[in-house]
């Protein structure tokens, strides 16, 4: 057994985190800030834990990952960092010239006590910054949140450093997604065009993490929000959020900065958290929803109803991030199967295990925060066994040891592609849920079915 | 210029150097260097563990991850827990493929579990002892380990967690359990290496020699510097158990508590990585008399030389007999692959930018088909991995350096035991037997070739503009950047998830591999038929 020391008797831990359920904001900021057009992301602090980040992200996305480092020594963490800082700034635009460096704080940097407001202030004074480029930076303490948060947080710094009321009111709408891949950015961004809605989506990874092969390297690629845009994010008619970890805090901030009003949604996974996006993003924008969309959720329907028997009771559990369990639970429950667990090492608070109660029944042990983690889901799993188990790759070691189909959702995914390419949000990725969820459920059976009752028609 | 390309490393350099500001230019002027090896083995000085340049997109990574993610994560029954924010612990959980065989499904085996006091802004603020012993209970009353290593992440150092006191204090709470702290903050030294350093230091004083109970066998010797990536240590054992070898304890891949405690009784050691192990094998020789050497089983060739000169310490004839009969053996399959491969690699090039040997010992494997190095440096290797140990006595310590111990070591009153007389020492040495040597990189490299440490990304895009290798080795952060530009390029820290590569079998493994990588039709495709011909006829043109 891969995991020969877990057992199914829970006890109370207060200290010991084993097999986390989530990382650290750092690398959640990373991302989003590849998510600027023509960004370098920057890690303010000593460089391992730049290395740690961009190896993760490339090992998940299989791309590209760029971001520099502060590179602190024992000098630097005594002194402070500013030196290293200073030095970087001028390093990156003479040798990367990007538009914006993004930079994220580190739990190294935030207990020094550095100051990058004044430090960026610092290089703009001093001329280390050129004209018409920007520096900004989010506070992402490791010792706070998860990797969600940071993502959070660094979304939140755009708007505050770049979005702007001008006065004029744009006709479009500002679509903010949580932490979600590169595909479900470009589903968003194609469910909004499909529907006519002029809009600014923020940030946008797409093009960036899933970019092409053509034989060249392409160290700022096509993708990624531009400044303009997110500017004029302060313009728009309207914000959707879409997540409330990952997306609430930036359409928070742009209502009280910019008064753009929002709305905070599920992440549109699933049938019903799409429907209401897509509700919503109608009603806001007074548009029809286009006949194309309606076939698309109809073919969703159209499976679920097809395939019913085999969804119908099945027990399932989940492990990863609140936003997406959130969705997913519903989407799940929705199909007539059962949520055993579902447990997240990201802080999500009463008002979580509340919603995810809500939408997937009272029955369901819901854990967040602290020591909510791997191990423990494994010990409930030991418990009661599902039929499914939904997570990140890390989840594997718990489905080989239980012999239990995994289907994975969330990050790090190291260990297989398509999440960058193919979504999981809107009615395509409802669809490609349905059809990972079948896999799964029609290859066991097979695979375990009597000789006689082998069906070939399923 | 070499055999190989017409490219002059002159200009190349040159060409590096012109973008950038000019404190960095001449820093990093003193850290490319083209080859030129000189009677005695004297090769021209370069700049290595020195500072990262802020704001280079650089390979490095941390003190944290040379202690626990290279040097004790591939022991299976040493409980880690990492004591600091989560970020650290969640990196590296299982992400080196350090591959472990548990003896039986009752055998300890710690390794897929990732341990963390996961630390909040309170424990911050107040001090994060409290929760560290309090983890560490919790971690004995459901694991039951024998050991737990405690691996300090930078803000432990920084709000004053004293790791070393809490291990004492919860040693004498739990008199069965080893426990024992790393100073192991991201913020040490320059890169990974100083985190080996501090790892080598712990393990020597805490775990090596607490067991005097040796392993059966008449030739013991344990393998430093061996983490099992992909096997290579499994590969080993193969091979040295074949020839009658007993290796008592490799440092650190699929190895056991017990093994390290123990180790001071093997009668050799020798080094694989140099860079992350050195310090173990001279302290164990200062204090128990065990003399070292540097080995190599990359490469089939280096393989033999490595196990010959093993035979040769031990003198036994027997064994040397074996040796060479298991030699003969192995290489009739060796060479069949190798000999296939080569009609199809013969001729091409490679880079090598990794680690703080691989970059130097895979150049064995290249040039068995036939495959020449034009270009190549450590991420975070010492001069003496470049230069060879000779220049140790000249190297400057610096500030960084200083701020890593270095541990006094005398011989131990009863269990200092020389393996070979003084006499014996000599007379080896006169007739050319060499010990705790490394004559590093640099000799073994053809003169012309561009020597770089601590490459980093804007260099290794002109190095490929330039020369168009047939295929980079380097690691995860690189590897899509360079095969974006349509060349392959070979992970050496995960071995793109394959492997073994050491020993015999595993340079068959490799030969293979890339083969599959330079011979690929995949990189071909990266062009569409209407981009590689974008003209139209007009005949076509009836759409309009």
């Amino acid at each position: 057994m891969l995991l020969r020391h877990t057992n199914a008797n829970v006890t109370e831990r207060q200290a010991l985190t084993i097999n986390p359920a989530k990382t650290c904001q750092p690398v959640g900021a990373m991302y989003a800030a590849l998510g600027i057009h023509k960004c370098m992301p920057h890690s303010h602090g000593s460089q391992g834990c730049c290395a740690y980040h961009r190896s993760s992200l490339t090992r998940h996305y299989k791309d590209p990952v760029i971001a520099t480092t502060s590179s602190f020594t024992e000098g630097a963490s005594v002194f402070g960092g500013q030196a290293n800082m200073l030095e970087a700034i001028s390093n990156i635009f003479a040798v990367y010239d990007p538009e914006v460096i993004a930079i994220h704080t580190t739990c190294l940097s935030e207990v020094i006590g550095d100051d990058l407001v004044q430090i960026i202030k610092k290089a703009q004074d001093e001329g280390k910054i050129p004209k018409g480029r920007r520096v900004i930076h989010s506070s992402t303490p490791s010792f706070k949140g998860s990797h969600v948060t940071g993502y959070s947080n660094m979304v939140a710094s755009m708007v505050q450093y770049f979005s702007e009321n001008t006065g004029k009111k744009l006709k479009q709408v500002n679509l903010i997604p949580g932490f979600v891949e590169p595909s479900d950015m470009a589903e968003i961004k194609r469910i909004a065009n499909e529907m006519g809605v002029k809009h600014v989506l923020f940030p946008d990874t797409s093009e960036v993490v899933n970019g092409p092969m053509d034989g060249k390297y392409h160290m700022y690629p096509k993708g990624g929000a531009t400044v303009e845009q997110i500017k004029s994010a302060g313009d728009s008619q309207f914000s959707l959020a879409l997540g409330r970890t990952g997306a609430m805090a930036a359409a928070k901030l742009l209502d009280t900065k910019c008064k753009v009003p929002c709305e905070i949604l599920d992440l549109p996974i699933g049938l019903r958290a799409t429907d209401e996006f897509i509700d919503n993003l109608r009603k806001i924008a007074g548009v029809h929803v286009p006949e194309s969309l309606s076939v698309e959720r109809g073919q969703v329907v159209d499976v679920m109803t097809d395939m019913q028997q085999y969804f119908y009771g099945k027990k399932v559990a989940l492990v990863g991030d609140p936003d997406q369990l959130v969705s997913l639970a519903q989407f799940l429950t929705d199909l007539d199967m059962k949520v055993l667990y579902v447990v997240t090492g990201t802080k999500a608070g009463p008002k979580f295990d509340r919603r995810i109660k809500e939408v997937a029944g009272e029955h369901v042990v819901v854990k967040s925060g602290q020591q909510s983690d791997m191990f423990y889901f494994h010990q409930l799993i030991k418990g009661e066994k599902p039929d499914i188990i939904f997570g990140n790759t890390y989840a594997k070691y718990i489905a080989r040891d239980e012999d239990i189909p995994l289907i994975r959702v969330g990050f790090p995914i190291y260990d297989r592609v398509g999440h960058q390419y193919m979504p999981l949000v809107g009615y395509r990725g409802a669809m490609r849920l349905l059809e990972k969820i079948l896999t799964v459920i029609l290859d066991r059976q097979d695979r375990d079915a009597p000789e006689e009752s082998f069906e070939l028609v399923m | 210029m070499t055999k190989f390309t017409n490219v002059n490393p002159e200009e190349v350099k040159a060409e590096i150097l012109k973008k950038y500001p000019s404190k960095v230019a001449r820093k990093r002027a003193k850290q490319i260097v083209i080859n030129k090896v000189e009677d005695g083995d004297v090769v021209p000085e370069i700049l290595a563990n020195s500072r990262t340049v802020p704001g280079i997109l650089t390979m490095r990574g941390c003190s944290y991850a040379g202690c626990k993610g290279v040097v004790l994560g591939p022991t299976r029954d040493i409980l880690q827990i990492t004591h600091g924010p989560i970020g650290c612990g969640f990196y590296s959980w299982l992400t080196r493929r350090n591959q472990t065989r548990p003896e039986s499904d009752k055998d300890e085996n710690f390794m897929t579990y990732a341990m963390s006091t996961d630390l909040q802004e309170d424990e911050v603020i107040f001090g994060g002892e409290k929760k560290l012993k309090k983890a560490i209970e919790e971690a004995v009353e459901l694991f039951h380990p024998r050991a737990i290593g405690i691996f300090s992440t930078c803000p432990v150092g920084l709000i004053g967690d004293d790791v070393h006191a809490v291990s004492r204090e919860m040693e004498a709470k739990f008199p069965d359990i080893n426990i024992f702290g790393f100073s192991c903050e991201g913020y040490k030294g320059v890169s990974q290496s100083a985190g080996h350093h501090v790892a080598n230091n712990k393990v020597f004083t805490d775990v090596v020699g607490l067991m005097d109970t040796p392993k059966d066998g008449k030739f013991r010797l344990n393998i430093l510097g061996e983490y099992n990536i992909g096997g290579d240590a499994f590969e080993i054992d193969r091979i040295t158990q074949k020839c009658g070898l007993t290796v008592h304890s490799t440092f650190s891949g699929n190895s056991t508590y017990d093994e390290f405690a123990s180790s001071h009784t093997a009668d050799l050691n020798v080094v694989m990585c140099h860079r992350s192990i050195n310090y173990l094998a001279e302290m164990m020789e200062k204090k128990y008399g065990i003399p070292w050497f540097k080995v190599n089983f990359i490469g089939a060739n280096a393989s033999a030389k490595s196990l010959r000169k093993i035979g040769e310490y031990f003198g036994d004839k027997e064994l040397r007999d074996t040796i060479e009969k298991v030699i003969a053996e192995e290489m009739v399959e060796v060479e069949k692959v190798r000999l296939d491969v080569l009609s199809r690699t013969q001729g091409k090039t490679a880079m090598l930018f990794v680690g703080g040997s691989r970059a130097h010992h895979y150049q064995e494997l290249f040039a068995e088909i036939g495959m020449e190095t034009l270009s190549a440096g450590y991420e975070f290797a010492h001069r003496d991995d470049y230069e060879g140990r000779k220049v140790i006595p000249n190297i400057v310590i610096d500030a960084d350096t200083r701020n890593i111990e270095e541990l006094t070591v005398e011989a131990d009153d009863s269990r200092y035991a020389p393996r070979k007389s003084p006499e014996e020492m000599e007379r080896m040495k006169s007739a050319g037997y060499k010990f705790e040597d490394y004559d590093g990189m640099m000799p073994e490299m053809k003169e012309g070739t561009l020597i770089i440490d601590d490459l980093n990304h804007y260099e290794a895009e002109i190095l490929i503009e330039k020369y168009k290798p047939d295929i980079f080795c380097a690691g995860i952060k690189e590897k899509y950047v360079v095969q974006k530009m349509g060349i392959p390029l070979k992970q050496l820290h995960s071995y793109d998830y394959s492997g073994p590569y050491a020993g015999f079998q595993g340079a068959i493994n490799f030969y293979k591999e890339i083969d599959r990588m330079v011979n690929s039709n995949v990189f071909k495709l990266a062009k569409a038929p209407w981009q590689e011909s974008p003209e139209l006829a007009a005949s076509y043109a009836w759409t309009k």
